[in-house]
């Protein structure tokens, strides 16, 4: 049977530079950087040769970069060590509704401590508004926290002038940049960010391996307490074969960003404009301007039918995708990103997320395409909802 | 997630549509939950099941359970049809994820329904 592979945003597999790259560091380079011998500093050597690969890819210093185990934990630092650092000065936080749950739920937890969140609102395409930032900062600010692109619709957000209005305002800037880095290409110093997260598995990097940016000269408490590891920021051994297959894989992707983007951008171009030509009443979710939006991602609403039954008739025809309802979670909220975006609730639950990666094919579109045309007709015909138009 | 019975109902489903000139009808659920069933069934003056057929909005387990509840029913006596419950559809189906129960009760709900709308409409 077919098996294509639609998920990326999800997850990407692991590239083959990066595999053969981090190869040694399992067995045969196997110290602990932090240790004082041979064993320690060859692998002391590889980690830093992996910072500093890094920190070139996106402008900043090898001493601005601190390793962590995933997204989700560069993500928590970022906001909770700023919350813990300047909790004297205030406890108000500006955030947005669309923010991945490793930002929200981290919101979430810190509003049962004392600290107010606002959840800035976005526009029917996903964007942030630089006056609505502006218009919720108050005196007892300490963090504005926006992520940089979507994982859901893919929206990219303007980071340089929000962050610029933060900074108006002498308040810390902070981006969740999981989904943005290694699609986008970008200059910390540019943008202007004082804290920035990546992802590697996000960009054909390993699994549980993430960084988070923090500018020279800022203070920030530590998540994770422990050893000396990363300079004293983040305890815990370092992953070295992870730090080192993240730099090939970042690097790599950065050396080929405008290749690649023109090819996979290619792909889900020719997928959305045939979807669209091909299915009615369905709703094109996110930015329609695809210079503001990630080049691999396209979601759709599917009118009278429900999320979770289009993409288990997609898995049975061999097409891995997401949906954007949480249904199979057990929970029957639908997407908070796609209700934010002002998708009404019923539509929110026939949403269907399809990213598309390097080794996609257009063959994997145009069979993807006929599933899609069959499932929906097949589960519209099944839906009480649907009165064919004549 | 799902087992091959499961799966094998969600991808051929039965007695899916509308019965004609049905005598009963029940929908039950909404949109905003992501669960709607319809039911629709004729009924002959013995009040048994002859016919009966289904639309659903919903997860595969929805529309399985549907298929499922439909097919048990036909042939039977409104009062059998009224005593099946979602527990029979889960057993039939040869079990459901834990998260998926909700989704049978739809069924069992949709099919007292129409079983109260064909009793308003014979004594009504
Ligand atoms: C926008 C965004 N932030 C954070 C994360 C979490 O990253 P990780 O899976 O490495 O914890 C993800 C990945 O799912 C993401 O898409």
């Amino acid at each position: 049977m077919k098996s294509i592979y639609l998920d990326h945003a999800a997850t990407t597999p692991l590239s083959e530079k990066a595999f053969e790259a981090m190869k040694p560091y399992f067995s045969d380079i196997f110290g602990n950087a932090n240790s004082q011998h041979v064993y320690g500093r060859d692998a002391a050597k590889a980690v830093s040769d992996a910072r500093q690969t890094i920190a070139e890819c996106i402008g900043a210093k090898p001493s601005e970069i601190y390793f962590t185990s995933c997204g989700t934990e560069a993500d928590n630092w970022a906001v909770k060590g700023i919350a813990a650092q300047l909790k004297d000065k205030g406890r108000h936080i500006i955030t947005s509704v669309i923010e991945h749950p490793a930002i929200y739920t981290t919101c979430k937890q810190l509003e049962k401590y004392g600290y107010e969140v606002t959840y800035l609102p976005v526009d029917g395409e996903g964007f942030v508004s630089v006056e609505s930032l502006e218009d919720a900062i108050r005196p007892d600010t300490i963090l504005v926290s926006i992520m940089f692109a979507n994982n859901e619709i893919g929206t990219i957000q303007p980071i340089k002038e929000l962050c610029e209005v933060a900074h108006k305002h002498g308040v810390l800037f902070h981006t969740d940049a999981v989904q943005a880095t290694g699609a986008i290409r970008y200059d910390v110093k540019d943008l202007g960010v004082d804290m920035l997260s990546m992802s590697a598995h996000k960009f054909y990097g390993p699994k549980g391996m993430g960084a988070l940016y923090v500018r020279n000269g800022m203070r920030i408490e530590k998540l994770l307490t422990g050893g000396e590891q990363e300079r004293a920021h983040r305890g815990g051994t370092t992953n070295v074969s992870g730090a080192v297959g993240m730099a090939v894989a970042l690097k790599d992707a950065v050396d080929n960003i405008e290749k690649d983007a023109a090819y996979v951008g290619g792909l889900r171009d020719d997928f959305v404009n045939k979807v669209l030509a091909r299915i009615d009443e369905i709703y094109y979710n996110g930015a329609k301007d695809t210079s503001r939006r990630l080049y691999n991602n396209a979601n759709f609403s599917f009118r009278y039918i429900e999320g979770e039954s289009i993409l288990f008739s997609l898995d049975l025809a061999g097409i891995s995708a997401s949906s954007g309802s949480a249904c199979s979670s057990g929970s029957l909220e639908p997407s908070r990103t796609l209700l934010s975006i002002g998708v009404p609730v019923g539509t929110a639950h026939g949403s269907i997320r399809f990213t598309f990666g390097k080794r996609n094919t257009s063959e994997d579109v145009d069979y993807t395409v006929d599933e899609l045309v069959r499932t929906v007709e097949k589960l519209r015909a099944m839906s009480p909802l649907y009165k064919k138009q004549a | 997630m799902y087992n091959e019975k499961v799966m094998e109902v969600f991808r051929n489903p039965q007695h899916m549509g509308e019965v004609e000139n049905y005598n009963a009808i029940g929908t039950v659920g909404n949109e905003t939950c992501g669960d709607i069933m319809q039911i629709t069934m004729r009924i002959n003056e013995d009040d048994i099941i002859e016919d009966a057929k289904f639309k659903t909005f919903g997860c595969a387990a929805a529309v399985a359970t549907s298929s499922t509840a439909t097919g048990m029913i036909i042939g039977k006596s409104v009062d059998e049809a009224l005593k099946l419950t979602n527990k029979e559809v889960v057993t039939e189906l040869e079990g459901l994820p834990p998260q998926k129960i909700h989704c049978s009760v739809l069924a069992e709900d949709a099919i007292r329904v129409a079983i109260d709308d064909y009793r308003k409409r014979k004594n009504g």
